[in-house]
């Protein structure tokens, strides 16, 4: 087993009356995809947040490699080597690609220079390179979502938690993203490998990337494992569709 | 960065020998005023233009730089060369004062505008009461127009005084295009949450942009006592030079390097032909100028600088 970069442990949030995320526990390994998957609603964005110290969890605790993350701001957060992206995506929207990226490679480069180099090469890296001198606003969803994913790779993490980039894209686009994200994981020669810990949707992406998976529904850590476990998993398979469903599909394949 | 260093270079030359043809004391006035708004337009593009924090108060730095100027002089008999380096950074440090109180407890948008407005208000009122700022008779800087007391005889000096200014503010704009601090303060102002999770301390950036605003308009605010010799708390903290100021970005173009100069000398040309064509009839001039500024609104709605770029991206498209 490799050593744990991420630890969550018994971590809950409430807001007013909903307890959007209840105790709960997860690590992710060093250099591994980890993806956290659940029906909507289920509170996975909300981990995310928890996580990353844009909100902070009522109880419980976060550790990133030694450091223990509670009450940070999210800024301090991102210089200690975990960058998040956002669901909906959140562009610069008047600035240009190449802009947008240098902002993420600034925490690290202080040169203009030397920032405008590190945004050209991550955008390459990401499939964005013909696209430097657009304007955020003018790029399709696929091109803000590659976006959404330089920018944060260009902040040089160690851990990046990517919220569902992938949701939105068509199969092709999918398809041309899953080989980026691995790569992201595996390094290149002048890159080094990022831990990744992915919320998604898209089953293809998890099965075909993902490690390890946790599964979250109403809150709670209902099951976790490798992807093949997961996909035969009766309370995940209830989870998402529905109370009783793992019971009828039983008794529908005794009868064939 | 050069090519912008040439271009500053080049206004700065074009502006020092203006003199030489145009002799007339009105319009070496003309030049001044507009330089002198073109200050506070840049001061206020930093803070609004660069880095989204929209202010209706900018008098209380215009003010706290003029009173420091004033006070500095009359009460404790400060030369004022000596004194213009306080008045400036009296103005920051009342920026980083206001962003403390009001950027640590989250005030955006309209909330912020309101606050500083407010801010304003209170400066006004305080230097309306004390004697020790002349209360409401307001202070007179002694005459001298000797250059050793930062003041002329000619309104030549004056424009080199305000000129040098005006090419500080650009540097500092062009220099926000093309750093790290300028860089995060744009990415603050376009989403902050985005700009926090790439690790931009946003609270520290918009303190930086508000002290180099505060202190950019109490230059004005200085220069205003040294040319005018003279300052009263609704001169100093009252909202016409918080209305100049933001009018003369939004007009020019705000969060662009030339936008704010070109703004000011367009309104300043407009507000005196209107004054020139209209000026038997009171009030007249005033309304057309206010029409025009709502038609720039409209119609140009990221200023004439934008209208500029939108114009040369078309001819660039048609060829």
């Amino acid at each position: 087993m490799n050593a744990v970069l991420l630890a969550a442990s018994r971590v809950s949030k409430s807001f007013g009356g909903l307890r959007a995320v209840q105790d709960v526990s997860l690590a992710v390994e060093q250099g591994s995809i980890t993806a956290l998957i659940g029906p909507n609603g289920a509170g996975k964005t909300t981990l995310f947040a928890l996580v990353s110290g844009f909100l902070r969890p009522d109880e419980g605790e976060v550790l990133f490699g030694e450091t223990r993350l509670a009450g940070l701001a999210p800024h301090r957060i991102a210089r200690l080597g975990m960058t998040r992206t956002f669901q909906i995506v959140q562009p610069f929207a008047n600035q240009t690609v190449l802009e947008n990226i240098a902002v993420g490679a600034h925490l690290h480069h202080a040169k203009r220079g030397d920032a405008l180099e590190r945004a050209r090469a991550v955008a390459e890296r990401v499939g964005l390179a013909p696209q430097l001198d657009k304007l955020a606003a003018s790029l399709t969803i696929a091109g803000r979502k590659r976006l959404e994913l330089a920018r944060a790779l260009a902040t040089e993490p160690k851990l990046l938690l990517l919220d569902e980039v992938l949701a939105g894209l068509n199969p092709q686009e999918v398809a041309e993203m899953l080989p980026v994200i691995d790569s992201i994981r595996r390094g290149t020669r002048d890159m080094p490998g990022v831990t990744v810990f992915m919320i998604e949707h898209v089953m293809q992406a998890v099965m075909n990337l993902a490690d390890h998976v946790y599964v979250l529904a109403n809150g709670r850590l209902i099951a976790q494992g490798s992807p093949r476990d997961i996909a035969h998993d009766e309370a995940v398979i209830e989870a998402y569709l529905g109370h009783g469903t793992a019971e009828r599909l039983k008794a529908a394949g005794r009868e064939q | 960065m050069t090519r912008s260093a040439i271009a500053i270079a080049l206004f700065a030359i074009v502006v020092a020998l203006a003199p030489l043809v145009v002799a007339s004391d009105a319009w070496l006035n003309f030049i001044v005023l507009a330089l002198f708004g073109a200050l506070m337009a840049q001061a206020w593009n930093v803070l609004a233009g660069f880095g989204g924090q929209f202010s209706f108060g900018h008098a209380v730095f215009f003010g706290t730089g003029a009173y420091a100027m004033a006070v500095l002089q009359v009460r404790l008999g400060v030369n004022a060369w000596a004194a213009l380096p306080v008045a400036l950074a009296a103005g920051a440090a009342i920026g980083v004062f206001i962003g403390a109180l009001t950027f640590r407890y989250g005030l955006r948008g309209s909330y912020f505008a309101l606050a500083t407005l407010a801010f304003a208000e209170i400066f006004r009122i305080l230097a309306n009461t004390f004697q020790f700022t002349g209360a409401g008779a307001g202070l007179q800087i002694p005459l001298t127009k000797s250059p050793a007391m930062l003041q002329f005889d000619a309104r030549t000096g004056y424009l080199y005084v305000v000129l040098a200014f005006v090419v500080a503010g650009l540097a500092i704009a062009t220099w926000l295009k093309h750093s790290r601090f300028g860089a995060w303060l744009q990415a603050v102002r376009d989403n902050e949450e985005a700009a926090q999770a790439l690790g931009v301390d946003a609270y520290r950036v918009k303190l930086g942009a508000i002290a180099i605003s505060g202190a950019m308009m109490a230059a004005a605010g200085a220069f205003y006592v040294q040319y005018l010799h003279y300052i009263d708390p609704g001169l100093a903290y009252g909202p016409h030079y918080s209305v100049e100021a933001l009018v003369g970005a939004l007009v020019g173009g705000m969060g662009t390097v030339w936008g704010p100069v070109v703004g000011a000398f367009a309104l300043h040309l407009l507000s005196d032909l209107t004054r020139n064509a209209f000026g038997d009839v009171p009030g007249v001039n005033l309304m057309i100028y206010g029409a025009l500024l709502v038609l720039i609104v409209m119609f140009a709605p990221r200023g004439l600088a934008g209208l500029f770029a939108a114009l040369t991206a078309k001819l660039r498209g048609s060829k």
